[in-house]
């Protein structure tokens, strides 16, 4: 199990940034993904390992309407 | 068109000269009343107290429209105003989006004070012509126009009875009327309303810019709460203003040179990023059309669902491939975000105008949202003419996709049938029949009449003639105040429900979007943080409104860098920049805190001037059922996943065995509670009773404690 945006996700071994925000349906481009507080660079997402108990963010920066 | 003829066919009721004036550092200090019901023409000053407790714009507006009605006024009296004002930063050019008016008056939808931002030359050029704002009062006995001309100090009221009412047609007249020739037609603006605001209560004002390129008019939207219905109830037809001479400076700002350099790096901003965030440029809002459906937050069907399969079909591309794409698309001039789009040589398949090539203005992200998949309407084109039918004839895209879409589930529901409608089967996806019935709002007749009385009205009608049940209708009708939601789920968000419950107009996001910050990005977890989010956003969008300002340009493009910004969310650069503007234009030496408590002033009036009309009660702030859960089973069912674990984790309800009825009803009751303790929390943020009355004490504070308020007030402490 890891947490993300503070709430609990399920998790697999090998999950990686990509995989989660495939997973999670999160295709909104405008986007800031941290791994226990690091930020991670969108050229980073297909290598970056998340790990069991991790915390995650991904956090949304849509403006709307 | 015989333009000369028409002209010939005036009758001048009233001429007026005054010297024209200089803008002193974002002001005239001076506004303009007319009232068309005995022609009077006269200037009134603008006090220092005016700037100091309500700024401009919509502040202006609603100073003006306590001090012209009494809590008896209805929307239809004479005595009720037509305000547009723009604010002391309306009106430069050298950032973007600084066009903006606001448009105040009491709403045939609500009956309580609504604004309504609008784009468009008419604001900055009633601003060069001499004047921080307009007031309309009065009704005419004949349709007239109002003629503004900003460089020879005249105004005339004129009978006009031959020229067109719709918008399409009529701001083409007039701007050909005005102009000496076409390099002069950029030099006249126009307001106007159309058919259908005449016999809807959802009318809406357009204002028009000339588009050189084009060679024709644009028209943007002063489009919520049914103001094209007063102007057209006072038989108002236009207000024209010529102004020749727009240049960067003429708001003589304390400070020209911070202007011009806060201008410049925010245009390098746009044009650095905005292909890389939003593509504004290129497709305006209509770019989160599928982003919305994704996260299933895009209303369909009547707020029933968030997402569709036929979504692709009114995707952004979609439209992208059909809008005229590198054409600068401001609605003012400098305005580089340029997100004012047009589908060019569109042919009309339908009404009086079938087999017409016009530009269509848009598609808004509002219009492919309401008037598509909240209709089930998942065709392009048949969106677009639905946009141009409601912009000509002049009513608001937004009320009439959401009352649509509740006529179509009412119709499902067998609350409505053929014989009701008039033979129109309103069914959800029955494109044919929504353009028959907005052809019907235009000639006033049919089943359109019903259907333009607004979502709050029918609920009681369909309940009192055909035996609706009024708890089923309450629950569906997505309506609050008596204003039709804007288009955006706010099922899931309980910040969002606030964001719409408990503005001052009515459920309209101009105040608060915050739907992924709370549902998505889980960034306001506790009842405080979302109180604090619904006092600081609502007070913060608020100043754009007192200033003249566009709010796109604030997050729909952010800088590089934000993302490692504190609060990313307020894009804190950009709001010292809306500072630093404000400072240069006025000579004033704000801050990011004085900015809110500017809007603190004005938000609280527009509170107290609600409980003075009868409303702004705790009670006022209700929303609908649909607007916080699932009504329906189906509705349930389409979530069932979501909704359980809800269940089982946040209330520890153990679904198995358990009829969806059962489920339901569970759900609907904690939902129902947390938005009471949400109301609790922001109530208390905001300095208000738990009925939510302003507190003499929140008034002292900001600087509002004045006689006429406490007078209201007092008697709820």
């Amino acid at each position: 199990m890891i947490r993300l945006n503070n709430r609990n996700c399920e998790w697999n071994e090998g999950l990686t940034v990509t995989e989660l925000l495939k997973i999670k349906k999160y295709t909104f481009s405008q986007i800031i993904v941290s791994v226990n507080g690091k930020f991670i660079h969108n050229y980073e997402y297909p290598y970056t390992t998340i790990l069991d108990g991790d915390d995650v963010k991904v956090i949304h920066l849509m403006a709307g309407g | 068109m015989n333009i000369e003829k028409l002209r010939s066919e005036h009758k001048v009721l009233n001429k007026y000269r005054y010297d024209l004036g200089v803008i002193d550092k974002g002001y005239n200090n001076r506004t303009l009343y007319i009232n068309v019901g005995n022609n009077d023409i006269m200037e009134k000053s603008v006090t220092q107290f005016m700037k100091d407790k309500f700024i401009g714009g919509k502040g202006f507006g609603l100073y003006y429209l306590w001090n012209a009605v009494t809590p008896l006024t209805k929307w239809n009296d004479p005595e009720n105003e037509i305000i547009i004002s723009s604010g002391p930063i309306g009106g430069i050019t050298q950032y973007p989006g600084s066009g903006k008016s606001l448009v105040v008056s009491l709403s045939p939808l609500t009956n309580i004070p609504i604004d309504s931002n609008v784009g468009g030359y008419f604001g900055p050029y009633l601003k060069f012509a001499g004047f921080d704002a307009i007031e309309l009062q009065g009704k005419a006995d004949k349709d007239v126009i109002i003629i503004i001309d900003g460089n020879k100090g005249t105004i005339s009221i004129e009978e006009a009875p031959n020229e067109a009412i719709d918008s399409h047609i009529l701001g083409e007249q007039l701007t050909e009327m005005y102009a000496e020739n076409e390099e002069e037609k950029r030099n006249i603006a126009v307001v106007s309303s159309g058919t259908a605001a005449q016999h809807t209560s959802i009318g809406l004002l357009n204002f028009t810019f000339y588009d050189v390129r084009r060679k024709n008019i644009r028209l943007k939207q002063a489009g919520r709460g049914g103001i094209g219905t007063v102007f057209r109830d006072k038989h108002i037809k236009a207000l024209v203003l010529k102004y020749v001479g727009v240049k960067g400076d003429l708001n003589h700002p304390g400070d020209q040179n911070k202007v011009n350099k806060t201008g410049i790096k925010m245009h390098k901003e746009i044009h650095d990023l905005d292909k890389l965030q939003n593509g504004m440029n290129q497709i305006g809002t209509a770019n989160i059309i599928e982003v919305m459906d994704q996260y299933d937050l895009l209303p369909t069907h009547n707020y029933k669902f968030g997402s569709h399969k036929d979504t692709y079909k009114i995707a952004s591309n979609v439209f992208k491939a059909k809008v005229t794409q590198n054409t600068p698309d401001g609605c003012w001039y400098g305005c580089s975000l340029g997100c004012a789009k047009g589908v060019d040589d569109f042919v009309l398949t339908t009404g009086p105008y079938k087999g017409n090539k016009v530009i269509v203005d848009g598609p808004e992200y509002e219009n492919a949202a309401g008037l598509g998949a909240n209709c089930g309407i998942f065709d392009a084109d048949a969106i677009l003419e639905l946009n141009f039918y409601c912009d000509t004839y002049a009513i608001d895209t937004i009320s009439f996709g959401t009352l649509t879409a509740f006529v179509m589930e009412c119709y499902e529901n067998g609350i409505l049938n053929k014989d009701r409608t008039g033979g129109l089967e309103l069914t959800f996806g029955n494109k044919d029949a929504v353009f028959e019935l907005i052809h019907q709002m235009s000639r006033g007749e049919g089943f359109g009449k019903i259907a333009g009385m607004g979502v709050h009205k029918m609920k009681k009608y369909f309940a009192k003639e055909y035996g609706g049940d009024p708890d089923f209708l309450f629950d569906i009708g997505m309506e609050q105040k008596g204003l039709e939601f804007s288009e955006y789920m706010p099922k899931e968000s309980l910040a969002q429900q606030g964001g719409f419950g408990l503005t001052n107009k009515g459920p309209q996001h101009d105040e608060a979007w915050l739907i992924f910050m709370d549902m998505v990005n889980n960034q306001i977890p506790s009842f405080e943080d979302k109180a604090e989010a619904l006092h600081y956003y609502p007070m913060f969008r608020t100043w754009f409104g007192l200033n003249g300002l566009c709010k796109l340009p604030w997050n729909d493009i952010v800088p590089a860098n934000n993302g490692c910004t504190d609060e990313p969310a307020k894009v804190p650069e950009h709001v010292q920049n809306y500072v630093d503007i404000f400072n240069a234009v006025t000579g004033k030496n704000i801050d990011k805190k004085e900015l809110l408590i500017q809007s603190e002033r004005v938000y609280n009036f527009q509170r107290i001037f609600n409980i003075r009309m009868g409303y702004g009660r705790r009670k006022n702030d209700k929303i609908p059922y649909r607007a916080m859960g699932p009504v329906t089973v189906e509705e349930y069912e389409s979530r069932v996943e979501r909704y359980d674990n809800q269940l089982k984790e946040l209330l520890n309800f153990d679904v198995e065995g358990k009829s969806v009825d059962e489920k339901i009803k569970v759900t609907r009751k904690y939902r129902e509670e947390q938005y009471e303790k949400l109301i609790d929390a922001v109530y208390k943020r905001r300095g208000w009773t738990m009925d939510g009355i302003p507190k003499i004490e929140k008034l002292q504070e900001i600087g509002m404690d004045l006689p006429e308020l406490l007078e209201v007030i007092k008697e709820y402490q």
